[in-house]
């Protein structure tokens, strides 16, 4: 008994000193769940291609994954972090205090929100000041005055008398979806700032102006129809005047049975959210520690791997995966800073 | 006969007291009270029966569903439709000798290869009816060449025979939607795309086969290529680790605390703690791992070591309290008659008590690891919540855990991860059982009457 006792003893110090002073020897990858699926992808392809182990991928968020990228350097801290947005200058500082000074920025791609509806009934068009009014918890007062009022809204055709006269019903994603995230900051914000006593508020006080701007309504306008977007295609076919909010890949596969509504005059098209116009997109990123190229080995061919021509390219596997490529001299800007490993300039 | 005696007794005392009267009617229809009530009482236990039946009943018709539910979403996950075809390893065309290094016959391109391959047996037109043709197959077929080659250089410039993996949507459709009335076919598949298939099910090319990838493995985007072998191995090593620790540290701390620590304020306050620990929330643990294993020690993310680390903090309640049972439940004369044969106090513990208590601690100790087996939350905070393809070797390789495996496929919108979701169920369902079954018959064999 003694001796097992001495001897577990003795395994779990050796051991836990082994594994706190080994060289990792694969690519530890965290951060956005948005980006996870086509981390994955590249990730799996990568390691089954090459000589390199199949680098490990964490769905952390985008903030959650940047807090552990920026915690330092060393084999115990994440080598690269996705996300769904770009790097914060507070986290910039925060990096550079933990002794990170060369992060690389990669541009992935990007990635489209969509409002659709059924191809039974007419095309809506929409622009994101009328999604904010329809969706919003509290909206300003429709007597003009500077408040906020309780969103009194039934009907399409209350916000603006050239929507139809139908029920306001929005089914979308629910609060732990970064789709909804995204939804709220591009749409909802994007309607939002365009009542100037709002957008004034921001310098006043960011946390209100945010609860204001992100608060999606609860009376039952907006249905929470889970994560599974395939779930809110169905229920669309099935409902002819509901609206329903989705990625675009999903548009895409479903385009027979869904179309995208119009936001601010734009169709989500391929071309439109690649090319920026279609407003309620958003970019996706990866963030690299340059200090870690070199030493964990691997990382320069996981760069390769992930911008080559199959992945990222206009055919590649990552669209395949419902990502929008970036155009081509987009790519080969990205491509420069990959080769180059450029690191992100202060901003 | 004593009905009337009574009765009389009753009429004598009567004529005494009005008062002492009405007292013995009581006392007479205390029996009678009680034979009406009987019946009432008797119902009483016959509806408490019946509760107990019916809630019996129920527990058992949701167990019924459930099993039912996941056996019968998940038997799908272990086949996997594949397409029997001829192929030629062309040398030129991989640009590959018999005497090419691994490295070379990694970066070969035998999707370009298997592209071909199936253009030329089906000559698609254009570009589009080509990506579509294309689609069926898996982009784990050109693993499969890959794998085959390396194992077998030799086969280069040959045909061989092999049954390639298809896509997961020709797979759910093979599986499940072929017998569907149109209408509610699969639409994730194009006419031609059923043409093409209709014309390989009528030569008998396409077939489903035991999908022993699912249990060889690793973690995968793609539904075909996706196994639990991966998660098993971590699940494994996660649980040895935390059995090394925890047993030894639970039964000494159990057998101090029971036959060696002074009774007084400090043990109380110990004894105290540990029954308190057994009901902490299970993530409370996973951050306490976090700041201390992670942040202190240094201890690598997502390694079975840190995960069996955590759940030996998690499980060391439950092993301290049932060996101490177990300790306590050895009868004191079994003590009394080693001390009377002049055995010393370590003696008696260690040569008496501790092989009676054994089966209790051993039972205690597998239901522990039963319950570290089920568990997600912990390992949520120290990142074993990740996708990790390859098979981990040792505790210091990034892995994760069945559970984990579950939950992360649960959550991927490919429709084949749905029964692969049921399919990783059944096998961790399986897992419990073995465990619990060894519990109950180590506790049969070793268990000793007195």
């Amino acid at each position: 008994m003694k001796n097992i006792l001495a001897l577990s003893a003795a395994l779990a110090a050796s051991a836990i000193s082994m594994s706190a002073n080994a060289q990792r020897d694969y690519i530890s990858i965290v951060g956005s769940s948005t980006v996870y699926p086509f981390s994955t992808v590249v990730a799996e392809r990568f390691g089954k291609s090459t000589k390199f182990a199949t680098p490990k991928v964490e769905s952390t968020g985008s903030g959650g994954g940047l807090k552990l990228f920026c915690s330092g350097v060393g084999s115990a801290t994440p080598d690269i972090t996705n996300a769904s947005r770009a790097i914060k200058s507070s986290e910039v500082e925060l990096c550079a205090k933990n002794g990170i000074k060369d992060i690389i920025e990669v541009t992935v791609g990007y990635d489209g929100i969509v409002l659709a509806n059924t191809t039974a009934a007419k095309q809506i068009s929409l622009t994101r000041r009328e999604i904010f009014l329809a969706l919003a918890k509290n909206i300003p007062n429709p007597d003009g005055s500077e408040t906020l009022v309780e969103n009194p809204y039934q009907t399409w055709n209350e916000i603006n008398p050239t929507l139809p006269k139908s029920k306001i019903e929005v089914l979308g994603p629910p609060p732990t979806s970064g789709t909804r995230d995204a939804f709220a900051e591009l749409a909802l914000e994007g309607g939002c700032k365009t009542f100037p006593f709002i957008k004034a508020m921001k310098k006043q006080d960011k946390k209100k102006y945010k609860a204001v701007c992100h608060a999606v309504r609860e009376d039952g306008a907006y249905v929470e129809a889970g994560e599974n977007d395939n779930l809110i295609v169905q229920k669309l076919v099935a409902n002819p005047t509901a609206l329903g909010v989705f990625g675009y890949s999903f548009l895409e596969q479903n385009s027979e049975k869904v179309q995208g509504s119009l936001i601010d005059g734009k169709l989500p098209t391929f071309d439109a959210i690649a090319d920026g116009s279609y407003p309620v997109s958003r970019s996706l990123f990866f963030y690299v520690k340059k200090a870690h190229i070199g030493v964990i080995p691997g990382i320069e061919q996981y760069l390769a791997e992930f911008t080559s021509e199959k992945a990222m390219g206009e055919y590649g596997y990552l669209a395949e995966k419902g990502m929008i490529p970036m155009t081509d001299e987009e790519r080969d800007n990205v491509l420069n800073t990959v080769k180059n490993l450029i690191p992100l300039t202060k901003k | 006969m004593t009905d009337i005696k009574k009765n009389d007794s009753h009429e004598k005392k009567s004529n005494t007291s009005t008062e002492s009267n009405t007292m013995t009617t009581t006392q007479l229809t205390t029996r009678e009270k009680v034979e009406l009530s009987l019946g009432r009482r008797r119902a009483a236990e016959t509806r408490f029966r019946l509760y107990g039946m019916a809630s019996v009943f129920f527990g058992m018709l949701c167990l019924v569903v459930l099993f039912t539910d996941i056996a019968s979403k998940g038997t799908g996950a272990f086949k996997q439709t594949s397409l029997t075809t001829e192929i030629v390893l062309d040398s030129d065309y991989l640009n590959l000798n018999k005497e090419s290094t691994i490295d070379e016959i990694r970066f070969a391109n035998f999707d370009g290869l298997i592209k071909r391959h199936f253009a030329k047996m089906l000559k698609p037109k254009g570009r589009s009816a080509k990506r579509e043709l294309f689609k069926l197959i898996s982009p784990g077929a050109s693993w499969q060449l890959q794998e085959l080659l390396l194992a077998n250089p030799d086969a280069i410039d040959t045909s061989v025979s092999i049954e390639l993996l298809m896509d997961d949507d020709v797979d759910q459709w093979f599986k499940h939607d072929r017998e569907l009335a149109e209408g509610h076919m699969n639409d994730r598949l194009s006419d031609q795309q059923l043409v093409w298939l209709n014309s390989w099910i009528e030569e008998g090319k396409l077939d489903t086969h035991f999908n022993t990838l699912f249990f060889t493995n690793g973690d995968s985007r793609e539904p075909e290529l996706a196994g639990i072998h991966g998660a098993i191995k971590g699940t494994l090593l996660t649980l040895m680790v935390t059995l090394i620790l925890s047993f030894p540290i639970g039964v000494a701390a159990a057998i101090y605390l029971e036959e060696f620590a002074p009774r007084n304020r400090m043990t109380e306050i110990v004894e105290i703690n540990i029954n308190n620990l057994a009901a902490v929330p299970s993530i409370i643990f996973g951050l306490l791992g976090m700041a201390i294993f992670i942040n202190i020690f240094g201890v690598s993310r997502s390694t079975p070591l840190l995960g069996g680390l955590v759940l030996t903090l998690m499980t060391l309640p439950t092993i301290i309290i049932s060996a101490r049972a177990a300790i306590k439940s050895v009868p004191p004369s079994i003590r009394e008659a080693a001390y009377g044969l002049g055995a010393s106090k370590n003696q008696v513990v260690f040569h008496h008590v501790l092989p009676l208590a054994m089966p209790g601690m051993l039972t205690g100790t597998i239901l522990g690891m039963a319950q570290a087996l089920g568990e997600t939350a912990p390992l949520l905070m120290i990142g074993m919540v990740a996708f990790v393809v390859d098979v981990p070797g040792f505790i210091n390789d990034p892995s994760t855990v069945l559970p984990v495996q579950i939950f992360l496929w649960s959550d991927s919108p490919e429709r084949a991860f749905l029964e692969r979701t049921s399919g990783a169920i059944l096998v961790l369902l399986s897992f419990l059982v073995v465990m619990n079954t060894t519990a109950v018959i180590l506790r049969r064999r070793l268990e000793r009457r007195w």
